[in-house]
């Protein structure tokens, strides 16, 4: 399943961090953290889609406290 | 303008810390309290008052970098330089970078957020509700998404389309510049399509959904907008590889600067203060933003004119072009024959020939048929209403002509060959290249002949100028049609070259004879997008036009034009031009300032102040200079 988010990125460098950690995650088939559209698509397992954003997002936290998607 | 929560902030922030900079450096200067600015630890404390209260979110952000063992980025960079210069006692400069750095920083923001918007602005294609009609009669708003096949809708004046539908009631004016970049209004009656994303007029319409809104016009438009900026152009990937590679190299030369002349000389406060200056300029954020945003405003302005571009790649590759194949049919001509001229033999009157003419063709299907009926309504609008009533026994014969009666007349129209096959001799017919031409006789006499042809589209000639003055060098004219039809086209538009008689694979071969031919530029093909898939996606940008509602072309074409006008072929390559020059401006504006600073603060020349200009405001300018493009606007002499 692909989904896109609203989400709130800082800086451009943040997002390349933020799409590299994201893709890290097991279960993520590919990620894009988009600095000018303020937008991250996803594209993950189905069945544990839900539990995989939230991981996404936790993980974006940690590299930059100001991430977050707009669910 | 309006700032979002955390500019705000930032810039009370910013505001405090500069007044108290401001009146530390004043007072430190002016000699005004030596007691306090001699003992050092005393004014270092003071100083560091308006370096905390602007660098707080600098420091945080590089103790998360060193954290996620990710260190090296511009915050952690800034933090060591602003601490190299604590270490050596410069108190007021390391204050200054930070304060002048968040100030960078905060326009850099508000600049990337104003183009964010004003993009967004250009796509607010979406309306946020919609009216659907229940079956009561009674209304009920709801979110376009929730729109089902079949659902009624309604549309007050001024409210924007939701989805693709069919006008079921109402007429009015539709506003589809949002879409097409056309600011002539649409007129919609009972029975019209319309696209999702157009803003009624004055009318109310009542109108059938005919598709879900994810897959109406306006939804995927979005989408494809939104998704460009994630196809890179050569120079993005440029800019990404330089990155790379810039920090680290700059990063290691502010080491070996900190400790080699050090070793050597002793003098190590000096040289680490330079290292400083450095690391100050080793981010490389003016290209890595700027880059990006001129192509996002290049693709942004190509859309307001009704131009879909599908990734930044194809945005530069438009600019680049230098020769340009298209199609006939449709692209260079209008798709639709009308009557040329009228050749009527002696003695006979252009009225009696043209009459004649649409009696026998009355019934007949073929476009030239089609053509003669449109062009006599024209003229005798009267007669054409009562024409078809007096035909009698008409007879199609379909590929040779037509026969009927009237008024006890039995008229012929068709094919020189069909007329002698009625032992009708056909004296003195013209010749009329590029055209098809009917004959026409009543009872056994030839009245003349009638020229139709498929006309080049008005304009098509001043477009294609514009294209070669833009640097096209080579114009190339694929068609299905007859040789005679196609050379007259390629005559009078002085086309480079012209095939004619290709069946749809051929026109496979010929495009990629011409792709190993076309030397150095890019080829890109033009063409209605509905039965040349192929070729659209062989050529290095396959461009779709007058696509307005055809999904076909969408998906095949690299960039799509609405509407059906040549000359945006002409607009969007300049446009890709003054992009990529934007780009290029940036990149050697970024790195010359750079590597002067560089140069001029390892000889000592220039501090720390320099080099915060090389950073922060080198990155604004370009980023103001890539925002040029969000004010773009087609021009035309």
């Amino acid at each position: 399943m692909k989904k896109k988010f609203d989400c709130e990125i800082d800086c451009a460098a943040c997002a390349a961090k933020v799409e590299d950690a994201v893709r890290a995650i097991d279960g993520v088939e590919s990620v894009r953290v988009n600095f000018l559209t303020q937008r991250f698509t996803l594209e993950a397992d189905d069945a544990r889609f839900d539990a995989i954003l939230d991981e996404a997002l936790k993980v974006g936290r940690k590299i930059e406290p100001d991430f977050s998607i707009a669910k | 303008m309006k700032l979002t929560k955390k500019q705000r902030r930032l810039f009370g922030r910013l505001c405090a810390a500069l007044v108290i900079f401001f009146a530390l450096l004043i007072a430190e200067h002016a000699g005004l309290f030596p007691a306090v600015f001699d003992r050092r630890p005393l004014a270092l404390l003071l100083y560091l008052i308006p370096y905390l209260l602007c660098g707080t979110p600098v420091l945080r952000n590089a103790a998360l970098g060193v954290k996620n063992r990710q260190p090296f980025d511009e915050s952690f960079l800034m933090v060591i330089a602003t601490f190299g210069a604590f270490v050596t006692g410069e108190y007021a400069e390391a204050a200054a970078v930070m304060l002048f750095y968040q100030v960078g920083e905060w326009f850099q923001s508000v600049a990337v957020d104003r183009a964010r918007g004003s993009i967004r602005e250009l796509m607010a294609l979406v309306p946020e509700s919609a009216n659907r009609v229940l079956p009561d009669g009674s209304v009920e708003e709801i979110e376009p998404d929730e729109i089902d096949i079949g659902d009624t809708l309604l549309l007050r004046p001024g409210e924007k389309v939701p989805v693709d539908a069919t006008v079921i009631s109402g007429e009015s004016l539709l506003d589809t510049a949002a879409l097409t970049g056309e600011s002539v209004p649409r007129t919609v009656k009972p029975g019209s399509a319309v696209v999702s994303g157009c803003i009624n007029g004055a009318g109310l319409l009542r109108l059938r959904a005919e598709k879900r809104f994810e897959d109406s016009t306006a939804a995927k438009v979005l989408e494809l907008v939104e998704n460009a900026s994630e196809r890179k152009s050569r120079t993005e990937t440029f800019i990404t590889r330089f990155a790379r590679h810039y920090t680290p190299a700059v990063v290691i030369a502010a080491l070996l600067l900190a400790v080699i002349p050090s070793l050597v000389t002793g003098a190590w406060r000096v040289w680490f203060y330079r290292a400083c200056a450095f690391l100050v300029i080793s981010c490389p954020c003016a290209l890595v933003i700027s880059v990006p945003l001129a192509f996002f405003g290049g693709i942004g302005a190509a859309s307001r004119m009704g131009v879909l571009i599908k990734g930044a790649n194809y945005l530069e590759a438009l600019a680049e072009v230098k020769t340009v194949v298209t199609d006939k049919t449709g692209t260079l001509t209008e798709g639709v024959f009308r009557v040329q001229g009228l050749y009527p033999a002696p003695g006979v009157t252009e009225q009696a020939l043209i009459e004649a003419a649409a009696a026998a063709e009355g019934a007949a299907a073929h476009p030239i048929a089609a053509a003669i009926r449109d062009y006599f309504a024209s003229l005798y609008p009267d007669a054409a209403k009562t024409l078809l009533s007096s035909v009698a026994g008409s007879e199609d014969r379909t590929g040779k002509g037509a026969l009927a009666e009237i008024g006890g007349h039995r008229v012929a129209a068709g094919s020189a060959a069909f007329l002698s096959e009625l032992g009708i001799a056909a004296e003195g017919a013209p010749s009329v290249p590029g055209a098809a031409l009917c004959f026409v006789a009543q009872d056994q006499q030839y009245l003349g002949a009638i020229a139709a042809a498929d006309g080049i589209k008005p304009g098509a000639d001043a477009a294609l100028s514009a294209l070669r003055r833009g640097g096209v060098s080579k114009i190339v004219m694929l068609s299905g049609d007859r040789c005679d039809h196609a050379e007259a086209v390629g005559e009078a538009l002085k086309l480079d070259a012209v095939y004619a008689e290709l069946l749809p694979q051929d026109k496979v071969r010929v495009l990629e004879q011409l792709l190993e031919q076309k030397g150095s530029g890019t080829l890109a093909y033009l063409g209605d997008g509905i039965n040349d898939a192929p070729v659209l996606s062989l050529a290095n940008v396959g461009v779709a036009m007058g696509s307005l509602g055809s999904d076909a072309a969408i998906e095949a074409a690299d960039v799509v034009i609405m509407d059906d006008d040549l000359r945006r072929l002409g607009d969007t390559v300049r446009l890709g031009r003054e992009t990529l020059a934007i780009a290029r401006q940036n990149i050697v504006f970024a790195l010359a300032v750079k590597a002067a600073i560089l140069l001029l603060g390892a000889l000592g020349l220039v501090g720390l102040w320099a080099a915060v200009f090389a950073d922060v405001g080198v990155a604004v300018i370009c980023i103001l200079n890539s925002m040029r493009l969000l004010a773009w606007k087609a021009r035309r002499s």
